[in-house]
């Protein structure tokens, strides 16, 4: 089934998918932050008649929807990439990955789409009651949108719900409940929405900061900061809860990513969280691997075990509990993973030529044998494993997993404490006069942006080298393109993004200098 | 009472919602035909103006309705997407750049410091306005004339050209189709732009100009639909799933699917009369005639290709790798269980038009382009 691809084909598809997503999700948090924060605004104004919120309302409401456009281009790509770019993937799992997709469309964008041509165009055509409710329907559209999405991409990073039907070689859904009520999918789709809130407020209490700081638009620096103060502590609140609840899920579904973001080779009880650290090479290797140690690190004692398992005495997995397997544990080591996945691979090749055979009796064995629990979780699962070639081909990258969540985890402490001050400076009526911290949120806007791509970063990193988690490895999932097309398109899109980006922000800065008075 | 519920009925309803989801598409081009004429149909900037905020306000929806209509055919034909987006690679991509660039350009085009100035977004609207309704038309007529690919036996796809889906371009009858549905775009185009905007001059320019349209479009459609009768088609076995060639296959699915046939003839003549009244009665309302024939029109079209056991995208390269809506199609738990969700469709439709009519309740004029508001 799975042929030697072409490495620099996966290895340019895997760049066109990351340069892609990327890009949409530098402007979907804030679409997603921003619609909430908006309507919150809004509502204030319906509910106070007040002018000046109605003005509020208006200038946030222009740069949303300079982002909203571009953010919407975007992802019409991503979706259509999965297509384009891996075919053997969207077969393989389309009877699953397709249904959410299909919902989003029904379900969420065309209530985004619907009303946000009431909200933009609206004001002077609708009820002010009518244009509100509108306001708040983008916003839960947005947030659908990111909900059935993230569902998709949490099946990838843990499969259930699902069984694999040899006849057409795909997995089939079972339970649609599982398939959205998977753990990974309530950890994802809090943790991502959370820190779009927290990035969209961060982002009004940057700009509300700048206009104190050059003594323009004071209402509508001193409303914005207040409602973004309020918002965003408590969504980096709710982002550093689902971010540990995901971490202590990671740990139990891909156990692999979460020894490579905390980078524990060997496996210990009493395991300390490493706050902060540097890695350097060691001299040890797995295999052409080598093997990355800490030059410098903090480390909090015994806490990581206390996070995973709940005491300090608890064992946390380490990579080399997955290499070379651990009896103790009930741990299979990939060698034996890769064996039982050839096992599996060959029932499926069996199965196929017996039935262009026409061996009846044979075919029936092997649906047989497909139908069997044993076989299912001992062998089938197991299955992608057949495309790896050496143990250590399945350590995601050490470097890259452990400094993108490390550095996203000491972000996003910082941010809470910068919502915190925000929020003390004005209650204490004392925000004009330290004015130096105005500065703060102002450099903090793109360092959320960093916080918020290392999130994805991690996830999709962390998981490689499989598309959806022991089941299919990228290679196996890529279209049968010749490599330079895809060459030519990650260029074209890689221009093409930038200079949309140029563009936005370009656009972007001159409505916010302009102010109210746009 | 308990209704068993087949996979062959789920597989043929799920054809008909992605049919459907065709139609509206093809009906909500208008805004990119609208958009190859704003260049040429308006005399003064302000008409310019007019034009461009009256399609800017419905560009989310033709937009909306092309991923829905990616995201139902994955969900419910998984086999179609990774054979034809994996295959096709350049039709499709080509599609989807042609949509990037015009999503951001109506929001874009009119804000100071936009960096490439408003030339370059209208010619991004142009762009977006030829290409996408022309290739997407090119690259349906595919599915009754077929391309070159084969699948193994584990369902993976392999193109049997070099050119990934460019090749389509070559044929004559694909390029019909594709110029019919370019300039049934545009005549959707010019019928929605004199619904919406408020100005004499323009709807004499626009009234000359569906005249200059509606010909090449009839020529074309003519020309594709008779081929189609005359031309040989893939049926199957429903039983072995086996895929023979057969004569006049389009002419027997027109004889043998009168309910089809007759819905196609009525949206033609609906199309002709919201042309016609537009031209010989003077009305405004030719778009409401026009979208409803064109919806009708490309619905029956796209039954065609798959309902009659028909093969809807065959394999001019391995006959037997030909995608029915049998074999190309999800399970049956999971097209249930979207079968469930696509009840909420004409809820959808409800606020989708009433959102509609409270944005368009009044006629785009110039004295609402010179207020102060959100604008193009």
């Amino acid at each position: 089934m799975i042929e030697n691809f072409d490495l620099s084909l996966v290895d340019w598809s895997r760049a066109q998918f990351a340069l892609t997503a990327i890009y949409h999700w530098l402007f979907v948090p804030l679409t997603l932050g921003l619609s909430f924060i908006i309507a919150i605004m809004e509502t204030i104004y319906v509910r106070t008649g007040k002018e000046e919120w109605k003005n509020i309302t208006r200038f946030w409401m222009t740069l949303f929807g300079i982002n909203f456009a571009i953010g919407i281009a975007t992802g019409i790509i991503l979706e259509f990439e999965f297509g384009t770019n891996w075919s053997n993937y969207s077969w393989f799992v389309g009877d699953i990955f397709g249904a959410p997709l299909a919902v989003e469309g029904i379900l969420a964008f065309f209530l985004e789409s619907t009303f946000v041509a009431v909200v933009f165009f609206g004001w002077n055509k609708v009820s002010k009651k009518f244009h509100l409710t509108s306001t708040w329907l983008v916003a839960i559209g947005a947030t659908l949108s990111a909900l059935w999405i993230l569902v998709a991409n949490a099946w990838m990073q843990h499969p259930v719900g699902m069984t694999f039907n040899p006849e057409t070689a795909r997995n089939e859904m079972v339970n649609f409940w599982a398939v959205l009520f998977n753990q990974v999918a309530v950890d994802k789709f809090l943790h991502t929405i959370s820190s779009g809130f927290l990035l969209a407020s961060m982002f009004v209490l940057g700009i509300s900061s700048w206009f104190l700081l050059r003594k323009r638009e004071e209402i509508l620096a001193k409303r914005s900061i207040l409602i973004a103060g309020v918002f965003g502590l408590l969504s980096s609140f709710l982002v550093a809860f689902t971010g540990d609840m995901s971490a202590r899920t990671i740990s139990k579904v891909q156990p692999l990513k979460f020894a490579s973001m905390e980078a524990l080779y060997e496996g210990k009880s009493n395991a300390g969280l490493i706050a902060a650290g540097i890695l350097k090479d060691s001299k040890f290797k797995i295999g052409d691997k080598v093997v990355r140690d800490f030059a410098v690190k903090i480390e909090i004692p015994d806490l990581l075990s206390v996070m995973t398992g709940g005491d300090k005495d608890s064992y946390v997995q380490g990579i080399s509990d997955h290499i070379n397997g651990n009896t103790k544990l009930g741990i299979l080591s990939v060698q034996e993973k890769i064996d039982r996945g050839h096992y599996a691979m060959n029932v499926l090749i069996d199965y196929k030529n017996s039935r262009m055979n026409n061996d009846t009796s044979k075919t029936e064995n092997f649906k047989a044998v497909f139908r069997d629990k044993k076989f299912q979780d001992n062998y089938f699962r197991y299955f992608g494993y057949s495309s790896i070639h050496k143990p250590e081909d399945v350590v995601p990258d050490v470097t890259i997993s452990f400094y993108s969540f490390h550095l996203m985890v000491i972000l996003g402490f910082l941010f809470i404490m910068i919502f915190a001050m925000a929020l003390y400076f004005l209650f204490k009526g004392t925000i004009s006069v330290n004015r130096w911290f105005f500065w703060i949120p102002l450099i903090s806007i793109p360092l959320t942006y960093v916080a918020s791509e290392l999130g994805w970063i991690l996830t999709e990193v962390g998981r490689q080298p499989w598309i959806i988690q022991d089941l299919m490895p990228v290679s196996a999932a890529v279209s049968k393109i010749n490599s330079g097309t895809v060459i030519t398109t990650f260029i074209l899109f890689g221009v093409l993004f930038t200079v949309l980006l140029i563009s936005e922000i370009s656009i972007m800065v001159r409505q916010i200098k302009m102010g109210t008075k746009h | 009472m308990t209704m068993i519920i087949s996979h062959l009925f789920l597989q043929h309803y799920w054809w008909l919602i992605v049919s459907l989801l065709a139609g509206i598409l093809v009906f909500l081009m208008f805004v990119q035909g609208g958009q190859t004429m704003i260049f040429s149909l308006p005399k003064s900037d302000i008409q310019k103006t007019m034009i461009i905020n009256a399609l800017g306000r419905k560009w989310e929806f033709t937009f909306t309705t092309l991923v829905t209509f990616g995201g139902a055919f994955f969900a419910s034909f998984p086999l179609f997407y990774a054979t034809s987006f994996g295959g096709a690679y350049w039709v499709w991509i080509t599609i989807l750049f042609s949509f990037i660039i015009q999503a951001v350009a109506y929001e874009f085009r009119s804000k100071p410091n936009n960096v490439f100035g408003q030339k370059t977004f209208d010619l991004f609207l142009i762009i977006n306005g030829s290409l996408g309704p022309f290739l997407i038309g090119t690259a349906v007529a595919t599915f009754f004339t077929g391309s070159q690919f084969s699948l193994n036996r584990f369902n993976q796809v392999q193109w049997a050209t070099p050119y990934y889906g460019l090749e389509a371009l070559l044929n004559i009858r694909n390029l019909a189709l594709g110029f019919a549905v370019l300039f049934l775009a545009r005549i959707n185009g010019l019928l929605y732009i004199m619904n919406t905007v408020d100005d004499a001059e323009l709807k004499t320019r626009s009234d000359k100009k569906l005249i200059l349209n509606s010909i090449p479009f009839l020529l074309f459609f003519l020309f594709f639909v008779t081929s189609l009768l005359f031309s040989t088609g893939l049926t199957y076995d429903a039983v072995t799933g086996i895929v023979v060639t057969e004569k006049f296959k389009y002419f027997h699915n027109f004889v043998q699917m009168p309910t089809v046939s007759t819905l196609f003839l009525a949206g033609v003549v609906w199309v002709l009369y919201g042309i016609g009244i537009t031209l010989f009665g003077k009305s405004t309302k030719g778009i409401w005639y026009s979208g409803a024939g064109t919806i009708i029109t490309v619905f029956s079209l796209f039954l065609y290709a798959g309902f009659n056991q028909t093969s809807f995208y065959p394999s001019s390269f391995d006959l037997q790798s030909s995608l029915t809506i049998m074999n190309a199609s999800s399970s049956l738990f999971t097209l249930k269980t979207m079968m469930y969700v696509s009840f909420i469709i004409p809820f959808v439709i409800g606020y989708i038009w009433y959102a509609w009519k409270a944005v368009n309740n009044t006629k785009i004029t110039e004295e609402e382009m010179n207020m102060e508001g959100h604008k193009y």
